[in-house]
């Protein structure tokens, strides 16, 4: 139970780091973080305590294994978190060429 | 079977364009146009076909059995929402092919666009969680980077905005997955319905908060709609119709409809939930958009008001409410695309987005200035054309279901509607002149899909008439008000069960 909540709790680092920081890379990186602990967790729910590695050859028998599906769910959303870290990492760079700040008060050429 | 090439063709042509069509950007356009054509084809095909397999046609990757592998579910509504996403795209790939004048790297613009349809599809299609969120980073990718295609400052800030609240939305979505698999041990949607209806836990109650404000910002409802105003107006015009017209509606309402009501069996305080947020957009959408200067800010604003009405006759849960939601939903969807491709020829012509420099473009643009009015009638509910009657039927529903208060901020609302658009229309095209002159004239396939446009908010009021109405929108609300048909199908699949 601990675990979990020490995984719920870094993703609240995440979500207050993203909305509340005002430089765009510790954004980025706030992204990340929130990833990086929905990773933790799908982890954890598929753990079970002294488990086998989920490979099934003949002479393990009927072993406990751990769940082998959110490891495979987990690699997935590694790619997909990283293509949208790169994507966020070079709109920052054009932002930058830009406005010549990464301080998101002075990226306001928007209204509203 | 069809229903695995919705997914595959779109995908194959993002990449055959990226392939062969780099230097040849006419080629990249036909390629696009083709599979447009294909797609929408295919779509209003696989209307038909459903009424000959019981209204679902199930498709199991590699041969394995359902629980265990992804399936591709389409059903009655997955063809709606696959009709309007091919057709508004293809309206929209015929309108970009002379827009994209302006603009430097065709190719890229067709593979991105390519590769958004083949997510919006596969969303439309998916019946698993997971496959569910994977689809939604396809199309939210590619509408990031098709939002920041014009690489100006203020499209690059707007897309940014965009990728933040969409990244902080997909993350909650797939922590809300990872609950559900928890819980229930499975990823297949007919299978955790089926499982969670023996379910007590509590937990249950944060992966519907989560799903909520997850879906919730990807529709804009109003407490989570701030990046829309910013994002939709920054992209190039056929991409805010489609942004506005259908991603928001799939990603989003239609996420939101699978999930709740064939999964989780619409629990009332969803049902309360959306329909007090409804309300909330609807007001606050309407509002803003009275204030606005920017052409395309006011109809992204408006985008949050008319979504507010859907999420009204969603809430409400009854068959009329529905019924006015799904039909709302497809009208808002053509009418809004219509709207934007409007304010895309205006801002071509006059290369302007502020309303107080435009004026009396009535005479110089006949055809924009035309189809623009019949847009603007039918978005505010004006007796021959199709925003009446879904409105009308969302407001009959409201009082049906015993609120007469919500029908009448709906009346309201609609009249601010009108008030705004009557704006629009006075300082756009009507009253004196201000612009200096017009630079370039419209060309022919943006004046093209705009008449068809037009003629669509004509023609989709049919869908009303009684005898229509049976075998269209009626099927279509049957899906989503059928609480047991969708999970019913994994059973026989289940041998000896878990």
């Amino acid at each position: 139970m601990t675990l979990y909540l020490m995984t719920f709790f870094l993703f609240l680092v995440g979500l207050y780091g993203a909305t509340t920081k005002r430089d765009i890379i510790k954004i980025i990186l706030a992204i990340g973080i929130m990833g990086y602990s929905v990773n933790l967790f799908l982890i954890l729910i598929a753990y079970r305590s002294g488990a086998i590695y989920p490979i099934l050859t003949k002479s393990l028998g009927k072993e406990l294994m751990v769940d082998p599906l959110p490891q495979a769910l987990v690699l997935t959303a590694i790619v997909i978190e990283l293509g949208i870290t790169a994507l966020l990492a070079s709109l920052a760079i054009r932002i930058f060429e830009k406005y010549k700040t990464f301080d998101i008060t002075q990226v306001r050429r928007l209204k509203g | 079977m069809i229903t695995p090439y919705f997914v595959i063709i779109p995908l194959f042509a993002a990449f055959l364009i990226a392939l062969i069509a780099r230097k040849k950007e006419n080629i990249a356009a036909g390629i696009a146009l083709i599979v447009g054509i294909i797609l929408c084809i295919m779509s209003i095909y696989s209307f038909v076909l459903l009424s000959g397999n019981e209204g679902a046609i199930y498709y199991h990757f590699s041969n394995w059995k359902a629980p265990i592998t992804i399936s591709l579910v389409l059903d009655y509504l997955s063809s709606f929402m696959l009709i309007i996403i091919s057709v508004i795209s293809l309206i929209a790939i015929f309108y970009s092919l002379q827009y994209l004048n302006h603009y430097t790297g065709k190719w890229q613009f067709f593979a991105l666009f390519m590769l958004m349809i083949t997510g919006m599809n596969g969303v439309a299609l998916t019946g698993d969680f997971f496959n569910l969120f994977v689809f939604i980073e396809i199309s939210l990718f590619s509408a990031y980077s098709l939002v920041a295609f014009g690489c100006e400052a203020e499209e690059l800030e707007a897309a940014f905005k965009y990728a933040i609240v969409g990244a902080i939305s997909s993350t909650l979505i797939l922590f809300s997955v990872g609950i559900l698999y928890s819980i229930t041990s499975s990823l297949n949607m007919a299978d955790v319905g089926r499982l969670l209806l023996n379910e007590k836990s509590k937990v249950i109650y944060l992966v519907y908060g989560m799903m909520i404000v997850g879906f919730g910002l990807k529709s804009a409802l109003v407490p989570f709609h701030a990046w829309l105003p910013d994002a939709h107006p920054s992209a190039p015009a056929p991409i805010s119709s489609m942004l506005s017209g259908v991603l928001i509606k799939v990603l989003g309402i239609y996420a939101l409809i699978r999930v709740f009501f064939n999964v989780f069996g619409a629990p009332q305080i969803f049902l309360q939930i959306i329909l007090i947020l409804g309300i909330i957009s609807m007001v606050v959408g309407g509002l803003m958009s009275l204030m606005q200067w920017d052409i395309k800010r006011l109809l992204g604003f408006s985008t949050v008001s008319q979504v507010g009405y859907i999420f009204l006759g969603i809430g409400l849960g009854t068959p009329l409410g529905i019924l006015g939601a799904i039909f709302h939903l497809l009208n808002h969807s053509i009418f809004k695309a219509l709207l934007f491709m409007n304010a895309g020829a205006v801002e071509y012509a006059l290369d302007t987005r502020d309303m107080k420099q435009m004026g009396g473009l009535s005479k110089k643009l006949p055809i924009t200035s035309t189809t623009s009015m019949i847009g603007s009638l039918s978005i505010s509910g004006i007796p021959p054309f199709n925003g009446f009657f879904s409105k009308l039927i969302i407001i009959i529903a409201c009082i049906q279901a015993g609120h007469p208060i919500y029908a009448g901020w709906a009346i309201l609302i609609s009249i601010i509607t009108l008030a705004y658009y009557l704006k629009m229309q006075r300082f756009t095209f009507y009253g004196k002149q201000n612009f200096k002159k017009i630079f370039e004239k419209v060309p022919f396939t943006l004046k093209t899909s705009m008449i068809i446009l037009a003629g669509l908010c004509v023609i989709s009021s049919v869908l009303i008439i009684p005898g229509i109405k049976e075998v269209t929108l009626d099927k279509v609300t049957e899906v989503i008000l059928d609480k047991t048909k969708y999970i019913e199908y994994i059973k026989p699949l289940i041998l000896g069960g878990r």
